[in-house]
């Protein structure tokens, strides 16, 4: 069939070094002697762990549960024991620990009961779980978790599903020995996805260099009835990014900002569409998948592997060269040295290849860069990545921005092409990590501030309350005393023209006070103190003489006389606890 | 355990390549140069490379930077050769190595070095120069003259007298003086009628010298070292203003042909304007960059003040690089439709 292609803008043709490892068919690596499944296999949640130490499992038993819509389940690879959940090294350029489920097997290799799905009755939303609980991701590397992406859009219809079996890295041969092999059931995967997902076409995009994949599956699409194109794609890295071939096959670019989805577009890799049919028809999850052992090797080839397999003992099935250095996960473009030769094989791990000086050559030092341009015109996502290398370096990381760092899909091809050797993709991995953390920093600051302004308004608000509770009490109290007050002095007053006024005067203002300014606490203390006075006053006059007011002058003057004496002698007494003991102390 | 980052192939690429390939696109001019002209400038290319290579050395260690690594880059001698083809040929050699010197110290190590300087080296070479000993700079010698190699080398060390008779003036000061002078009495045809002078269709001589470097630079578009930007937007600005004006008075300007081939249009349009590092980096700022070369280099050339303007147009041209390349950022993949 004739189809119009698109071209992408950039690549590079890097030596392909295909042909070593296509010579034999897939084989079955061999049981190792013990299994490291990592729980965190997908983007997305890490999933929890349901067995312990100790427990027995069976081949494709469950042994960690997806966490969330986004994660994806992991299960045992083989029958055996379980050793221990604890902490390993991952295959990982960071190499930092995650949790792992270790396997011992027992060599019977015994699978649960399997049962097929029966998809064609089941609706939309339980194939996509059930596809989520058999651990189905994106084997092309990405591992995202199949079933998100196999929810249509609401608002674009689906008008191309693609299906990616490019596979543009040089050394990985994984897919292409699947569609030789497998083409059938590769075929009726995309049939899930097709029915899911209701495209108005499905294309099968397979580089030109796999001639013998691409009449494989055409063969399958036609044995199958299917109207699936299969399109013979030219051979340019990364014409297998999913950017890049969804470009080749429809036109439609995915800038960074949006999902393929938002353009009518879904791709999957082969292997995944591989996986996803083996759970339906034959109740498989995801305990296997498809390993290149090439590079420095004596005798490369494809090997259906365990998940969990340890990679350096797997590895020796290729009869590594002795002069073999390091492990590199993935193609030469995009892969990374694993930090220990016992890192397991994940879903993720599409190939493993043997690193020795010989085939890979270390870099000459890094020159300065003298602007030729050639990044930018290998760069697929037409940037210009020697600016973003000038502020990545220089850390004025707002400008990578303006650049677009973020439309960086870190393919390598411009480190590929650099005369200068910059090792451009390590800048901008530098710069979206500062940025990162940067943001990170900056969302943590906001939260605090935002956690302390509302810990302020909170200890206002509590101070509020508690103050007009105290205020509430307080008021009550001294109307309380002062109606005690008033009562007392009004029972003891003889004489209203001495007595009364005071009272009279302190009485309506203690009882205003609840009513008027119920909730200042210091209006509360000042009634209570008012209202203490008028009780001491109503007090002191009750004790004193009442016939004073009427006696003679010279009466008068005597009681004066006496109270003057009586006032002085109160005076001039010695206090009975002053003796002069500091004074003969400082004699001594 | 080694953490080297992908990729783990690299093309087979450096920028001592990058060099030495430029240096080999160059050979075809030399050739005609040495074969045409004068074999001197075999001589002057070996003083300006050693004068730059030592100036770079010097530089290096004075920065403390490794200096095989520099040396070795090409950079250098790139810069070398393209001052000993824009000197006049029997340029005395203090002359040469002090534009040389000049080049390598104030225009590239001063401003940090390969890949830092703003302004194409080779160019600030023949600016100062031609500023600070004009008398000198235009004396080109006539093709006529047919001195032996060892009378050349000898004007070049200083060990014979540099007389009025051994230079000429060049194709295009001499279009230029006798236009000038003739106030429209002289036509361009009468005046190319000079043998002495003038050839089939520039400068005698001269014209086959940029046939070669044409040649060169459509070895380096062929080797992909260049775009076609620079070059074609440089000619074509060349081209149409020369061709503007000669057919509104083709008695009183010249041909776009004769322009294109004489003084140091090819040169300029392939080598110097292409010049990654100070010029243009964006497609479209390539082909403003080149455009704007063209075009101020025959201002320069027939209205200015210098007989050949590529030099200054190319240094006022490095100017504006940096602005032009910010305003022309092209679109990135996924986001066309935007702009």
């Amino acid at each position: 069939m004739l189809m119009n292609l698109f071209k992408f803008k950039g690549g590079v043709k890097p030596p392909t070094n295909k042909t070593q490892s296509v010579t034999l068919p897939i084989a079955q690596a061999p049981l190792p002697s013990r299994l490291v499944v990592p729980l965190h296999q997908s983007i997305g949640g890490v999933p929890q762990p349901v067995v312990q130490a100790g427990d027995k499992v069976l081949k494709g038993q469950l042994i960690g549960e997806a966490d969330g819509w986004i994660s994806a389940a992991v299960h045992a690879p083989t029958s055996g024991t379980v050793l221990e959940v604890a902490m390993h090294v991952q295959p990982h350029p960071s190499g930092l620990d995650a949790m792992c489920v270790v396997i011992e097997p027992d060599g019977k290799d015994e699978w649960i009961e399997r049962q097929p799905f029966d998809y064609a009755n089941a609706a939309p939303e339980a194939v996509r779980e059930y596809l989520q609980q058999s651990g189905v991701v994106g084997l092309g590397g990405a591992v995202f978790p199949t079933h998100g992406k196999l929810t249509p859009s609401k608002t674009v219809p689906m008008e191309e599903l693609v299906i990616n079996g490019a596979e543009c890295e040089p050394f990985i041969t994984c897919d292409d020995l699947l569609m030789r092999e497998r083409a059938e059931e590769v075929v009726r995967g995309i049939g899930i996805f097709r029915d899911l997902l209701q495209p108005k076409k499905v294309l099968i995009g397979i580089e030109d260099n796999k001639p013998e994949a691409a009449a494989a599956m055409r063969a399958a699409v036609d044995a199958l009835g299917e109207s699936f194109s299969v399109v013979p794609v030219p051979t340019l890295y990364p014409a297998g990014g999913a950017k890049q071939l969804i470009r080749v096959l429809t036109g439609k670019e995915v800038p960074a900002s949006k999902r393929s989805t938002d353009l009518g577009v879904q791709c999957f890799n082969v292997a995944t569409a591989y996986t996803a049919w083996r759970a339906i028809a034959h109740g498989e999850p995801v305990v296997s998948r498809l390993v290149t052992l090439s590079g420095n090797v004596h005798a490369p080839r494809n090997y259906e592997v365990l998940i969990g397999t340890p990679m350096g003992e797997l590895l020796q099935l290729a009869q590594p060269h002795p002069d073999t250095d390091g492990i590199v996960m993935g193609g030469p473009m995009m892969g990374f040295l694993v930090p220990d030769a016992n890192v397991p094989v994940v879903k993720a791990t599409n190939c493993l290849i043997a690193h020795s000086d010989r085939i890979f050559p270390p870099k000459a030092p890094e020159m300065p860069c003298i602007r030729c341009g050639s990044c930018a015109q290998a760069c697929p996502h037409e940037l210009q990545p020697f600016e973003m290398y000038w502020f990545s370096r220089a850390k004025n990381f707002g400008k990578t921005q303006e650049y677009h760092i973020f439309d960086c899909i870190e393919c390598g091809c411009c480190s590929f092409v650099c005369p200068s050797r910059i090792p451009l993709v390590q800048y901008f991995r530098f710069a979206k990590s500062e940025i990162w953390a940067r943001e990170r920093e900056k969302k943590a600051a906001d939260t605090a501030k935002e956690r302390f302004e509302f810990k302020q308004l909170r200890e206002e608000r509590e101070k509020a309350e508690k103050a007009e509770k105290l205020a509430k009490a307080a008021a009550a109290q001294a109307a309380k005393k002062a109606a005690e007050a008033a009562a007392a002095a009004a029972a003891e007053n003889t004489d209203p023209a001495a007595a009364t006024p005071p009272v009279a005067e302190t009485a309506p203002s203690t009882d205003a006070t609840p009513a008027v300014a119920v909730d200042a606490a210091q209006e509360a203390k000042k009634a209570a103190i008012a209202a203490a006075m008028a009780r001491a006053k109503a007090q002191r006059e009750a004790a004193q003489p009442k016939n004073t007011e009427v006696l003679s002058s010279a009466a008068q003057h005597d009681v004066a006389d006496i109270e003057a004496r009586r006032a002085a002698a109160h005076l001039t007494d010695p206090e009975p606890g002053t003796p002069p003991a500091p004074a003969s102390e400082k004699a001594e | 355990m080694m953490f080297a980052p992908a990729p783990y192939l690299l093309k087979d690429v450096s920028v001592s390549q990058v060099m030495t390939q430029v240096c080999i696109a160059l050979v075809p001019g030399i050739a005609a140069y040495a074969w045409l002209v004068g074999p001197a400038i075999l001589a002057q290319i070996v003083i300006a490379s050693l004068a730059a290579l030592l100036a770079e050395a010097l530089m290096l260690r004075i920065q403390g930077k490794p200096l095989a690594m520099f040396l070795s880059d090409g950079s250098a001698v790139v810069t070398a050769w393209l001052i000993a083809l824009a000197f006049p040929p029997l340029a005395p050699w203090w002359l040469v190595v002090t534009g040389t010197v000049f080049a390598i110290v104030v225009a590239k190590q001063l401003y940090g070095g390969l890949g830092q300087n703003p302004f194409n080296p080779a160019m600030i070479a023949f600016a100062v120069c031609i500023v600070a000993f004009p008398a000198l700079m235009s004396q080109w010698p006539s093709v006529g003259l047919q001195l032996s190699l060892v009378d050349q080398m000898n004007v070049i060390l200083g060990f014979m007298p540099r007389v009025d008779a051994l230079s000429g003036a060049t194709p295009l000061d001499a279009m230029k003086t006798a236009l000038k002078l003739g106030e429209g009495s002289v036509d361009v045809a009468h005046l190319l009628a000079n043998q002495d002078i003038y050839g089939n269709f520039a400068g005698r001589g001269w014209e086959w010298v940029a046939v070669g470097y044409l040649l060169g630079g459509l070895w380096m578009l062929q080797r992909k070292l260049i775009t076609w930007h620079v070059p074609t937007a440089f000619i074509g600005a060349l081209v149409a203003i020369s061709g503007a004006l000669w057919l509104y008075n083709p008695a009183q300007f010249a041909s776009p042909l004769f322009h294109l081939f004489s003084g140091a249009a090819m040169l300029g349009a392939f080598f110097i304007a292409t010049d990654p590092v100070s010029g243009c980096t964006t497609p479209r700022g390539k082909l403003i960059f080149g455009a704007g070369c063209g075009l101020l280099a025959y201002i320069i050339r027939v209205f200015g003040g210098y007989p050949d303007g590529v030099a200054f147009a190319v240094l006022l041209l490095n100017l504006c690089a940096p602005v032009i390349d910010l305003l022309t950022q092209p679109p990135i993949f996924g986001m066309k439709d935007k702009a």
